[in-house]
C-alpha cells in the first residue's frame, strides 16, 4: 500500500507510524512487535470505519484507485496463470484498452474479456486509460464468437471511463461497433457473465456488458456518464461531481435496488486495492457458481431470459 | 449525451411544431443556414427543406408521419406512456419540472412517437424520435415504446422504420437510460432473427447512446443530408484531442464515405426511397 485517497488519511497516518516502527526495529534491533501489531489492528479498525459509509463520490474514487487490480490481473488470478491472451480484431488492429483470451477456471475453459487500464503513467497511456476504440469492441466480439463456436462460457470484466472520443474512433464507427456488440451479445448461445470491477461508464462499458448475469464489485460504479461529465453538462461546471455522483445512483447498492444488475460482489474491507487476492477469490467464486448453474440451462432458454431481463429494465407510467 | 439540447434552448431557436402549423399563409421562413427568406408555404411544400440551400429543418413525428404515411393516416401505438422519475433526479432543476416544461412547450408526451400505417400501400411500423422533447433523449419511455413497436412489427410481420433524432441517453434517468441501449438492441436481434426488415433513418442529430444502439443496426441505414451522426459529440472530441476537427466530420456524407450509411436521401425522396427498399425486401 503506497497510495492513499484523501478520505483514507487516518489510515495513512497509522500506516506511516507503523512503517516508522518497523524501520526502527530493523535499525536498532529494539522489539516493537506488540506496538506494530496493535497499529495493525488500529489500521483495520479505521478501514472498517471508513469503508462502512463511503459516499457515492468516494466509491468513484476507490474505483479509480491506482492500485486497484485491473482486468488482466483478474484473468491471471482466476485461471491460476493458465491464461493465454489473444490479440486483434482481424480488421484493423489490436486495441490495447480491451484485452481477452482463454483461461482455465476451476477446470473449465472460459473466454475472459475486459477493459484494461495501466498501473503507471506509461502503461496508462499504452492502455489509453481503458478507453476502447471500435477495434476493441470488434476484438471482443471476435473472441466471443470463438467462445460460442467451442461452447465456452464468457466472462467480461468492465472497467472503463468511457469509449474513446477521437477522430479515428469515429471514422471507424465507434457507434456501430458498440451497437453491433449489443445486438450480437443478445443472441450468443453461451452464458455471458459480466462483472464491473471498477468504472462502468456509458456505452463504452455496456459494449462488452450485455449478459445473463451482471455483477458489480461493492465499490465499483456504473452509469450512463461519469459524475464529472454529468456535472459539466447539467451544472455547466465541474464543481458538482459529488452531487452528480449522488444523483446518478451509480453505486452497486443502488443499481441492485433498481434491478439494473443481478448482484453485488463484496470487496475485502478497505477495498480491492488493499487486498487484491481476496477480491480475486470472491470474483472467482461468483463466476464458478454461475458457470455451474448455466450448465443446466438450454441456450434457447438462456437467450430468452437474457432478452426478457433487459426488456424489463426501465420505469415509466401510463397516463 | 444531451449537450446539444441545452445549446439549442439557450440559443432560443425552439419553434414548436404546433405553432408553426398555425402560421398563416404568406409568412416567411428564415433559413438558419443560408439566411435566405422563403415563404412558409414553399418551405412546407418542400418537406421543410430550404429551397435555396437544401437545409433540412429539424422536424418531428407530426411532419414525418404526414410525409411518409399514405394520406397522412396512421394508428398510434402506446400513446399513453409517459416518463416517471424513479431516481428523483435533481440537478439545477428537478427532472419532473423539466418534463412538465418540455411537454407544455411541445405538446408531446415524450421523445418518441410510434405508429403503424401504409407507405405507398405497404404496411409499415414507424418509430419517430422528437428532438424538441428534452433533446430527443432516450429514457425508459423511448426504450419501452421502441421495444413495443418492435414487438408489434414482430407479431404482425411488418417492416420497421426508426427515425432517429437524438442527443443520446437521458442523463436524468442515468443507468436506466443506459440500459435502454441494451433493451432495444436485444429486441432488434429478435427482429433480425425473424427476418423482418428494419430500416434506420438517421437525421440531424443522431449521437451518443442512440447512435450506439438501434440507429446503427438497420438492415439498411439511410440518412438525411448533412446530419450530425456520431458516438461522441464534436465538442468533446475537440477537447480530448486538442485539435480542430476536419471539415464535414461526423456528417452524413462522412459516415457514408466511411462505410456506415448506405445512402443519403433528400427528404423529398424519402417516401419513394423507403417504399422502394421495402419492395426489394418483399418481392
Ligand atoms: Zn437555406
Amino acid at each position: 500500500m503506497n497510495t492513499f485517497l484523501e478520505f483514507e488519511q487516518p489510515i495513512e497516518e497509522l500506516y506511516l507510524q507503523q512503517q516508522e516502527l518497523i524501520r526502527k526495529q530493523e535499525e536498532n534491533g529494539t522489539d516493537f512487535s506488540s506496538e506494530i501489531k496493535s497499529l495493525e489492528s488500529k489500521i483495520n479498525e479505521q478501514r472498517k470505519e471508513i469503508y462502512k459509509n463511503l459516499s457515492a463520490w468516494q466509491k468513484v474514487q476507490v474505483s479509480r484507485h491506482p492500485e486497484r487490480p485491473h482486468a488482466l490481473s483478474y484473468m491471471e488470478a482466476l485461471s491460476g496463470g493458465e491464461f493465454t491472451e489473444l490479440h486483434g480484431d482481424r480488421y484493423f488492429s489490436d486495441d490495447k484498452a480491451i484485452v481477452g483470451g482463454f483461461g482455465i477456471i476451476d477446470g473449465q475453459s472460459v473466454m475472459m474479456i475486459g477493459h484494461q487500464k495501466g498501473a503507471n503513467t506509461k502503461m496508462r497511456q499504452y492502455r489509453n486509460f481503458g478507453m476502447a476504440r471500435p477495434e476493441g469492441y470488434r476484438k471482443a466480439m471476435r473472441l466471443m464468437r470463438l467462445a460460442e463456436k467451442f461452447n465456452k462460457p464468457i466472462v467480461t470484466l468492465i472497467d472503463t471511463p468511457g469509449a474513446y472520443p477521437g477522430v479515428g474512433a469515429e471514422e471507424r464507427g465507434q457507434s456501430q461497433a458498440i451497437a453491433k456488440n449489443l445486438m450480437d451479445m443478445a443472441m450468443l448461445k453461451v452464458p455471458i457473465i459480466c462483472v464491473v470491477i471498477g468504472e462502468g461508464a456509458s456505452g463504452g462499458a455496456l459494449g462488452i456488458g450485455l449478459g445473463d448475469k451482471t455483477y458489480m464489485l461493492e465499490h465499483a460504479w456504473y452509469s450512463v456518464i461519469s459524475p464529472e461529465n454529468c456535472s459539466a453538462i447539467l451544472w455547466r461546471t465541474w464543481d458538482f461531481k459529488e452531487q452528480a455522483a449522488e444523483s446518478l445512483k451509480l453505486t452497486a447498492k443502488d443499481m441492485l435496488k433498481n434491478k439494473l444488475i443481478d448482484g453485488i460482489i463484496k470487496e475485502p474491507i478497505g477495498g480491492a486495492h488493499a487486498f487484491p487476492l481476496k477480491a480475486f477469490e470472491k470474483v472467482k467464486k461468483a463466476v464458478i457458481q454461475d458457470i455451474e448453474s448455466f450448465k443446466k440451462v438450454s441456450s434457447e432458454k438462456m437467450i430468452d431470459a437474457r432478452i426478457k431481463k433487459y426488456g424489463a429494465m426501465g420505469v415509466y407510467q401510463t397516463m | 449525451m444531451c449537450a446539444a439540447w441545452f445549446k439549442r434552448i439557450s440559443r432560443g431557436i425552439q419553434t414548436p411544431t404546433a405553432k408553426k402549423k398555425e402560421t398563416p399563409e404568406g409568412l416567411w421562413y428564415n433559413c438558419p443556414s443560408c439566411k435566405e427568406v422563403i415563404t412558409v408555404e414553399d418551405h412546407i411544400t418542400n418537406s421543410w427543406v430550404c429551397t435555396h440551400c437544401d437545409y433540412h429543418h429539424r422536424i418531428g413525428s407530426k411532419e414525418y408521419f404526414q410525409l411518409l404515411f399514405d394520406e397522412g393516416k396512421f394508428k398510434e401505438l402506446n400513446a399513453k406512456l409517459v416518463s416517471a422519475d424513479p431516481l428523483k433526479f435533481v440537478d439545477k432543476k428537478k427532472y419532473t419540472d423539466r418534463l412538465t416544461e418540455a411537454s407544455e412547450k411541445t405538446g408531446l408526451k415524450d421523445a418518441v412517437k410510434t405508429a403503424h400505417g401504409l407507405i405507398n400501400g405497404r404496411r409499415i411500423v414507424i418509430a419517430c424520435m422528437e428532438f424538441a422533447f428534452v433533446g430527443g433523449s432516450m429514457g425508459a419511455v423511448v426504450g419501452e415504446k421502441i421495444s413495443r413497436a418492435i414487438d408489434y412489427a414482430l407479431k404482425n410481420k411488418i417492416p420497421l422504420l426508426i427515425i432517429s433524432k437524438s442527443g443520446g441517453a437521458r442523463m436524468m434517468e442515468a443507468a436506466y437510460s443506459l440500459m435502454q441501449m441494451a433493451k432495444t438492441s436485444a429486441k432488434l436481434a429478435l427482429l433480425d432473427k425473424a427476418k423482418i426488415p428494419y430500416i434506420s433513418l438517421l437525421t440531424d442529430p443522431t449521437t451518443g447512446g442512440v447512435s450506439a444502439s438501434f440507429a446503427m443496426l438497420g438492415d439498411v441505414n439511410i440518412a438525411e443530408p448533412n446530419a450530425l451522426i456520431g458516438f461522441a459529440g464534436p465538442r468533446i472530441i475537440k477537447e480530448t484531442i486538442g485539435k480542430d476537427l476536419p471539415e464535414g466530420f461526423q456528417r452524413s456524407e462522412f459516415l457514408k464515405e466511411h462505410g456506415f450509411i448506405d445512402s443519403i436521401v433528400h427528404r423529398n425522396a424519402l417516401k419513394s426511397e423507403i417504399s422502394q427498399l421495402l419492395k426489394f425486401f418483399s418481392e
